[in-house]
């Protein structure tokens, strides 16, 4: 069985040590924060935000405490503030152990697509481009294949760049792979989930 | 130098002409000068480029003035969550050039402290490098991007006294000490301006050598995404 959402999340969690400060990206890499456990872990949020908490209860909602999507949240007793200039400025200075984001496409030298499609609705990178650049260490999480079936793990991007060779490793439904010299190679598979059914899934060229 | 103007449109007095670079703070809806935005929209200005991280909602932010097509051009990270920008922007009324959200940041904090450009990893190897200056740092490749010099910067924060010392509240300071600083005027609005000596020196964010002219208001600050979790039972 391939991993769902939530195993997916659990498993990107387990990249995460002690002490780190991390940036969550929107969608699957929002479930990891359920996921930490016991390890000391300070999420950032890119707005200007060290210290990101849970959703607050209904009525606590505070205008002035948002999230990077946007979303309502909470303040934790480690929280701390800054403008964006100072927030961008500890992403593009390393001081941000890791980033696990979401993607729609990435190639085996770590090429990563995951802000635009060409003749779609544009909106805008955000601080995606910042954030790979960035931060120590880039983990993408998504499904190993598109909606028609086709592999997401490729030998080029066909899509506009989020950064070049800024992927370390990928997390999806059928298992890790880690971005090495010519190409991916397979850490773990999905329980259930054979090293030939991932090979067959891919189109990178797996050493 | 009295500072205090008693409505954002008489703030605005003067500083305002067709086809200025105005800086705006904010994210998303979060902490953006909502009273100085809408006596923009009062008074007409035409041609505008905004450097602001978003453009707002339809009718709430930056929305406002491009339902009367005041805005020729926006400088933004990004502008989802408004349709009225997406049909100007498709037919060709509306210019926009993307920045990565902390290169826009980065330009604005440049600006104000008088750098014309920087280097940054940032966006290197996509289309952002395109037609920019690359050099190599120590066996990594750069681009440059230029800080922003504004014409005008207006910001909102939570408190101010009557020198314009500012105080922002939570994640709502995010772009506005940056755009605050990159402008040749700044105007600040404020929900609550305050008897001098009463902010604590150590914990001003902003310092008022930044802000020009100052407004105290009564702010909407609406959220776009109330997200919200259960109480969990004992």
């Amino acid at each position: 069985m391939p991993w769902d959402r939530n195993q997916m999340a659990a498993r990107a969690a387990e990249e995460l040590e002690d002490g780190m400060y991390v940036n969550l990206g929107i969608g699957i890499p929002t479930l990891v924060a359920n996921y930490v456990g016991d390890k000391d872990i300070t999420l950032q949020s890119e707005n200007g935000m060290l210290g990101m908490g849970p959703f607050p209860l209904e009525g606590e909602e505070d205008a002035d405490l948002i999230n990077a999507g946007k979303q309502t949240i909470t303040e934790l007793r480690r929280t701390s503030y800054f403008d964006s200039a100072q927030s961008f400025g500890m992403i593009r200075g390393g001081k941000i152990a890791a980033a696990i984001l979401g993607a729609m496409e990435v190639a085996e030298n770590g090429d990563l697509a995951n802000w635009m499609i060409p003749g779609k609705l544009v909106k805008g990178m955000g601080g995606a481009m910042d954030l790979v650049a960035g931060v120590g260490r880039v983990i993408v999480v998504m499904d190993h294949t598109n909606k028609h079936g086709d592999s997401k793990l490729l030998t080029e991007c066909t899509l506009p760049l989020t950064g070049q060779g800024v992927v370390d490793r990928i997390i999806t439904n059928l298992g890790v792979l880690d971005v090495v010299d010519g190409g991916l190679k397979i850490v773990e598979t999905a329980e259930g989930v054979t090293e030939a059914e991932l090979r067959d899934a891919t189109e990178a060229t797996i050493v | 130098m009295k500072k205090i103007y008693d409505t954002a449109s008489s703030a605005l007095d003067g500083v305002l002409q067709d086809g200025m670079l105005i800086a705006a703070g904010g994210f998303g809806l979060c902490g953006i000068p909502e009273l100085l935005l809408q006596a923009i929209k009062d008074a007409g200005t035409k041609d505008l480029t905004f450097a602001s991280n978003n453009a707002g909602v339809d009718d709430f932010g930056i929305g406002i003035l491009l339902q009367t097509r005041q805005v020729k051009k926006m400088i933004s990270s990004y502008v989802g969550e408004n349709a009225e920008f997406m049909r100007q922007y498709l037919s060709g009324e509306l210019e926009l050039e993307f920045n990565p959200q902390g290169t826009l940041a980065e330009r604005m904090r440049a600006g104000g402290c008088g750098i014309p450009g920087f280097y940054t990893k940032t966006g290197v190897g996509t289309v952002i490098a395109e037609g920019k200056e690359h050099k190599d740092f120590d066996g990594e490749t750069y681009i440059l991007e230029r800080g922003i010099f504004a014409d005008l910067s207006i910001v909102k924060a939570w408190k101010a006294d009557e020198t314009g010392n500012l105080v922002f509240r939570k994640t709502a300071r995010n772009f506005n000490p940056p755009a605050a600083m990159c402008g040749k005027v700044c105007v600040a609005e404020v929900e609550e301006i305050v008897p001098l000596g009463s902010l604590d020196p150590d914990s001003i964010h902003l310092p008022g050598i930044y802000v020009h002219r100052l407004i105290q208001g009564t702010h909407e600050k609406r959220i776009e995404q109330r997200t919200v979790r259960k109480k969990e039972t004992a």
